[in-house]
């Protein structure tokens, strides 16, 4: 596959994203335009920031007048998460890829593009991430220009029942995954029990909502790569790609395809 | 408006710094079974954890919020895509917070 075809195949893969993005991206610009922010600074933070937690939580601070230091280390908390899928692309990714590539492909990443991308078996070429960030940034944007620019119009009930777009999507992302592997069930609901428990015992009410999610991550992830390893397989064209000669790459690379279509049919990721 | 946009730059820079840092200068492999297997069940963790229980503070009133859930669940465990259980759960929410309202 070569690079065009891998910045194409991103770009499919974006679409759902980006579609996904509008209604949460519409409710931000509508939230920020509404608390006062002109529309044009509600484009710029979404141009500039491309998420969703973090930008929501940075607002709110600005429109209730916090100081720098608030706004950007609670931003910075709710965004540490983004380490640990920087961390894990970095796995997965080609070891070719440059810097300017990788400095390009860190900005798409998002918990959804994240998911989408993970969940992609092989090698994970620069261009497909590259493509994977455009719909979601054209979405993102697009959607909080039209919140900002329409936010008189919407009637209340829509408004507030835009509210569970975002958490339906990420229940999207991961109600197949769990159905097909009781580790990624576990895993989840060791995640939520530990955000439950941070967040409704009063001897951890000093803990923010962002350190409430990090964590439950780190502690579910933690508890399940303890109790349920993952087997030394995953990685094989990453292994052959990084020890071994060009020809022995070659000889795997149409058995990745054939798994990567077989696996791409099973799980419905451009399943509608 | 110039603190307006220092907060904005400011909030830009927290966000790209986690993201740019591993992935540009931590490249080598990861042998250790133990960390790639905790990378692999990270972004469920995370979704799980950004998800729940949140999401029932995500509308207007709990019992839209539940049924919106339950209608995001119910079609994703069908498999259907991001959007349409996007589009549904909202469609549930407006719907039940309709009659919520008329009752």
């Amino acid at each position: 596959m070569d690079r065009r075809q891998a910045f194409a195949e991103g770009i499919r893969a974006g679409i759902p994203i980006g579609l996904g993005y509008l209604p949460v991206a519409f409710t931000f610009g509508f939230l920020a335009v509404s608390g006062g922010l002109p529309v044009w600074i509600a484009a710029l933070i979404s141009l500039t920031n491309l998420t969703s937690a973090g930008q929501f939580a940075g607002t709110n601070l600005i429109l209730a007048g916090a100081g720098y230091f608030e706004v950007a280390l609670t931003t910075l908390v709710i965004n540490l998460r983004y380490m640990l899928m920087s961390l894990s692309l970095s796995q997965r990714l080609e070891r070719t890829a440059g810097t300017a590539a990788r400095m390009a492909l860190a900005f798409g990443i998002t918990d959804e593009t994240f998911v989408v991308s993970s969940l992609r078996p092989g090698v994970l070429k620069a261009p497909y991430l590259i493509g994977l960030m455009v719909m979601p940034i054209l979405g993102w944007n697009a959607g909080t220009l039209l919140g900002g620019c329409a936010y008189a119009l919407i009637p209340e009930a829509l408004q507030s029942a835009m509210g569970i777009g975002l958490y339906a999507m990420f229940i999207a992302l991961i109600i197949p995954a769990a159905r097909q592997s009781g580790a990624v069930c576990s895993v989840i609901a060791v995640a939520v029990a530990t955000v439950c428990l941070l967040k409704y015992l009063p001897v951890f009410s000093f803990i923010s909502s962002g350190f409430r999610i990090i964590i439950a991550t780190v502690a579910a992830s933690a508890f399940g790569a303890w109790r349920f390893p993952k087997e030394d397989e995953p990685q094989p064209a990453a292994e052959a790609r990084e020890g071994a000669d060009a020809a022995q790459t070659a000889r795997q690379e149409p058995q990745a395809a054939l798994r990567e279509s077989k696996e791409k049919e099973e799980n419905g990721w451009n399943g509608f | 408006m110039e603190r307006i946009l220092i907060c904005v730059a400011l909030m830009a820079l927290v966000t790209y710094l986690p993201r740019v840092l591993p992935v540009t200068l931590f490249r080598r492999p990861i042998r250790s079974r133990f960390i790639r297997s905790f990378l692999d069940y990270t972004p469920y963790a995370v979704l799980g954890a950004l998800t729940f229980p949140d999401v029932f503070g995500s509308t207007g009133h709990l019992y839209s919020a539940v049924g919106g859930t339950l209608a995001a669940i119910w079609l994703g465990y069908r498999g259907k895509g991001l959007l349409a259980v996007a589009v549904a759960a909202i469609a549930a929410v407006y719907v039940l917070e309709l009659i919520g309202g008329a009752l």
